[in-house]
């Protein structure tokens, strides 16, 4: 069993999203270790890019702040390295724009993102009429002089679907749909909205019928009411701005991460199933 | 999932957008198949360009330029004559047309110069529609009076404050806005860019200058011109005049990009002019030549023409690029200035900076041809709008 297959074992899990780089790198390893360590089950580890046009205000102030501060691919890999070495053993899955991948060559990527301990990646701009480059460079493996290393296929492309994906899109997406879905719960970017909307159960059972992969769903969950909400009809609940916001006006950010993570965890596990 | 039309050009263009915009790309491309087809919305499009954007625009012999500089004789496709003055006018309008047929009621455009903005505000009020422009604040400072002209058209502008607050920017918010309102609104895309089936779309609606001005040259000059030449911002009104000569083997076809404080500054749009900061990358929804840094961080562009101050270019220029079927180069701030105000004395036509580029390009290669030798220069608009920059940065000197 794989770590992201060992995370789903229990359910609904706990997915915060965080960006390396903010408020600064060292931090935010700390940030993300903080989360780890106090009830997060799957991290998405944010990769900054100067134009993240799926994002709302939030993440982007943040994101912008990151390369301010001089975060880079390599960087975020060697900081994936070090939550490892720090202990961290939940999946970590890599959330980040295209081009930055595509610059920093993508097979290498891949690679480097394997042996940092990287469980997978998200690509919000790599639907799936673009996703076949990068998935086959995971069956595929690399070509290392002559030494061919092992497959990819143990890292998902993590999936996304969203409000407006038609039956036959769902249908398309899902069928090969590795490590879990990511559900989009709303028509727009990423954001706190005031109420999770009342469709999203209808939502999720249409995802359901085209899988049995995990769904988990995304965009606009900004407190624990919330996340027990969403947790009652999902597999996973994630948490992207309002976990953003919540450390980065806190004077302790490491602190205010190990509270945000216990009580969105103690949310969901307060779900009777 | 397949597309109805190609969406991609070689290697180029694509669909780089989240989930939830795609539904809307695909619906988008199936009206547009659907309309092309229809010849009541062509006829429609057809009446409108005529009646009320006034084509089909003039083709004007520039014989004192050509004189001046002594080399091959000069032709102008009049885009500053169209209503509102630059060729953005043709696109928009296709687009409103098409957003009308899809039932939706509300459009949100993103403009460097404002003048796709105030071409969208227009093509809004003529139809109906609700407008929301976005434009980057460093923009609206630059182009002040189309604000001015955009809010008199009934269009709401927002202006951006974040990254570099240009171009790129008001992109990224109007995709923002779009993606959050997807279900009744439609993103009218000015120039040749973003996802398919955009590029294509554009250049279909843009593709009435080039086949205009090839018809127009048969009649004035009895003949084709030897060289096409225009300024490449996103790249609409090139591929637009492109298309009507790109069958034409025998005919050059050369792209003006914004050379800024020149390559060596780093301050420039050229994005096929600096090949250490420019690497096929992804932005926007397309594949193209991209100006970033070495993270793959898109960098920020220079140019005293707001149009064409971006830092990718139209998927389907890399393409001619690198099929040896069109040729790019660049001129600087300095040369788009000076050949501004040749074309105002010399001809008596003000004509936007943007446009002001393709002339400059036109001064330096004129004199390397033949008398007998024709050049047609697409002028993409009227420099009104620019007079306040060219006060600026001309200085005393006025
Ligand atoms: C007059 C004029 N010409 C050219 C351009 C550049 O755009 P494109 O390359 O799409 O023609 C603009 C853009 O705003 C413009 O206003």
């Amino acid at each position: 069993m794989n770590r992201i297959e060992t995370a789903f074992q229990k359910k609904p899990i706990f997915m915060p999203y965080f960006p390396l780089g903010y408020p600064d790198l060292e931090t935010s390893v700390d940030v993300i270790e903080a989360l780890a360590k106090n009830g997060a089950d799957l991290i998405e580890v944010g990769l900054s890019f100067s134009d993240p046009l799926a994002d709302g205000p939030v993440i982007q102030q943040a994101t912008q702040v990151a390369l301010e501060k001089g975060i880079t691919v390599k960087k975020s890999l060697e900081a994936v390295k070090e939550l490892r070495k720090r202990g961290v053993t939940i999946p970590l899955i890599l959330m980040g724009y295209f081009n930055p991948m595509l610059a920093y060559g993508l097979e290498k990527f891949i690679h480097d993102a394997r042996e940092a301990g990287a469980d997978g990646f998200i690509i919000p701009d790599l639907p799936l009429e673009e996703a076949e480059e990068f998935q086959s460079m995971l069956i595929a493996g690399r070509v290392d002089g002559d030494v061919l290393s092992p497959s990819y296929r143990d890292l998902p492309l993590i999936q996304m679907l969203a409000p407006t994906s038609p039956d036959e899109r769902m249908e398309a997406i899902a069928r090969n749909a590795k490590g879990f879905i990511y559900l989009v719960s709303v028509t727009g970017v990423t954001g706190e909205r005031r109420e999770i909307s009342n469709d999203l159960g209808e939502l999720i059972n249409r995802v359901r019928a085209h899988t049995s992969a995990p769904v988990c769903v995304g965009f606009g969950i900004g407190t624990p009411d919330q996340a027990k909400q969403v947790g009652q009809l999902a597999d996973g609940v994630i948490v992207g701005s309002a976990c953003v916001k919540a450390i980065g006006a806190s004077d302790n950010p490491v602190e205010a991460a190990r509270e945000f993570a216990r009580e969105f965890s103690k949310a969901l596990k307060s779900i009777d199933l | 999932m397949t597309t109805l039309l190609p969406h991609k050009f070689g290697p180029y263009g694509g669909q780089f957008v989240p989930e939830t915009l795609m539904p809307a790309l695909i619906e988008l491309e199936r009206e547009f198949v659907s309309a092309r087809n229809d010849p009541a919305f062509n006829a429609e499009f057809d009446k409108l360009m005529a009646s009320f954007v006034g084509r089909p625009t003039p083709l004007t012999y520039a014989k004192r330029l050509s004189e001046k500089l002594g080399g091959a004789q000069i032709y102008l496709k009049r885009e500053d004559l169209a209503h509102t003055g630059a060729h953005k006018i043709n696109n928009a309008l296709g687009q409103a047309l098409l957003v009308k047929r899809m039932g939706k009621k509300r459009i949100v455009a993103e403009t460097g110069a404002g003048q796709h903005g105030v071409a969208s505000a227009t093509a809004a009020a003529l139809l109906g529609l609700e407008c929301v422009v976005y434009m980057g604040s460093v923009d609206i400072a630059r182009q002040e009076p189309n604000v001015f002209r955009m809010k008199l058209l009934g269009a709401e502008v927002r202006p951006v404050e974040s990254g570099t607050k240009t171009l790129k920017d008001a992109i990224n918010e109007a995709i923002r806005d779009w993606v959050t309102n997807v279900r009744d609104t439609h993103y009218l895309l000015g120039s040749a860019l973003g996802p398919h089936p955009y590029p294509t779309i554009v250049r279909e609606f843009q593709s009435v200058i080039g086949r205009e001005a090839r018809e127009q040259m048969l009649m004035d000059a009895g003949r084709l011109p030897d060289t096409v030449i225009a300024c490449v911002g996103g790249g609409s009104n090139a591929i637009g005049v492109f298309s009507g000569f790109v069958n034409d083997e025998a005919v050059e076809l050369i792209g003006v990009e914004a050379g800024g404080s020149g390559i060596a500054s780093g301050k420039h749009a050229a994005r096929f002019g600096d090949a250490t900061k420019a690497r096929v990358g992804v932005i926007h929804g397309t594949r193209t030549y991209v100006l970033q840094d070495d993270d793959g961080q898109i960098a920020e562009t220079h140019s005293v023409s707001a149009g064409l101050d971006y830092a990718a270019v139209g998927p389907e220029h890399a393409m001619l690029r690198d099929n040896e079927r069109a040729f790019y180069t660049s001129v600087t701030d300095e040369e788009a200035l000076n050949a501004f105000q040749t074309l105002c004395h010399t001809e008596g036509i003000i004509p936007a900076l943007e446009s002001s580029h393709a002339i400059a390009e036109v001064i330096k290669k004129a004199p390397t041809m033949r008398k007998d030798q024709v050049i047609l220069v697409n002028l993409s608009g009227r420099g009104d709008k620019d007079l306040n920059t060219v006060i600026k940065e001309l200085g005393t000197n006025m």
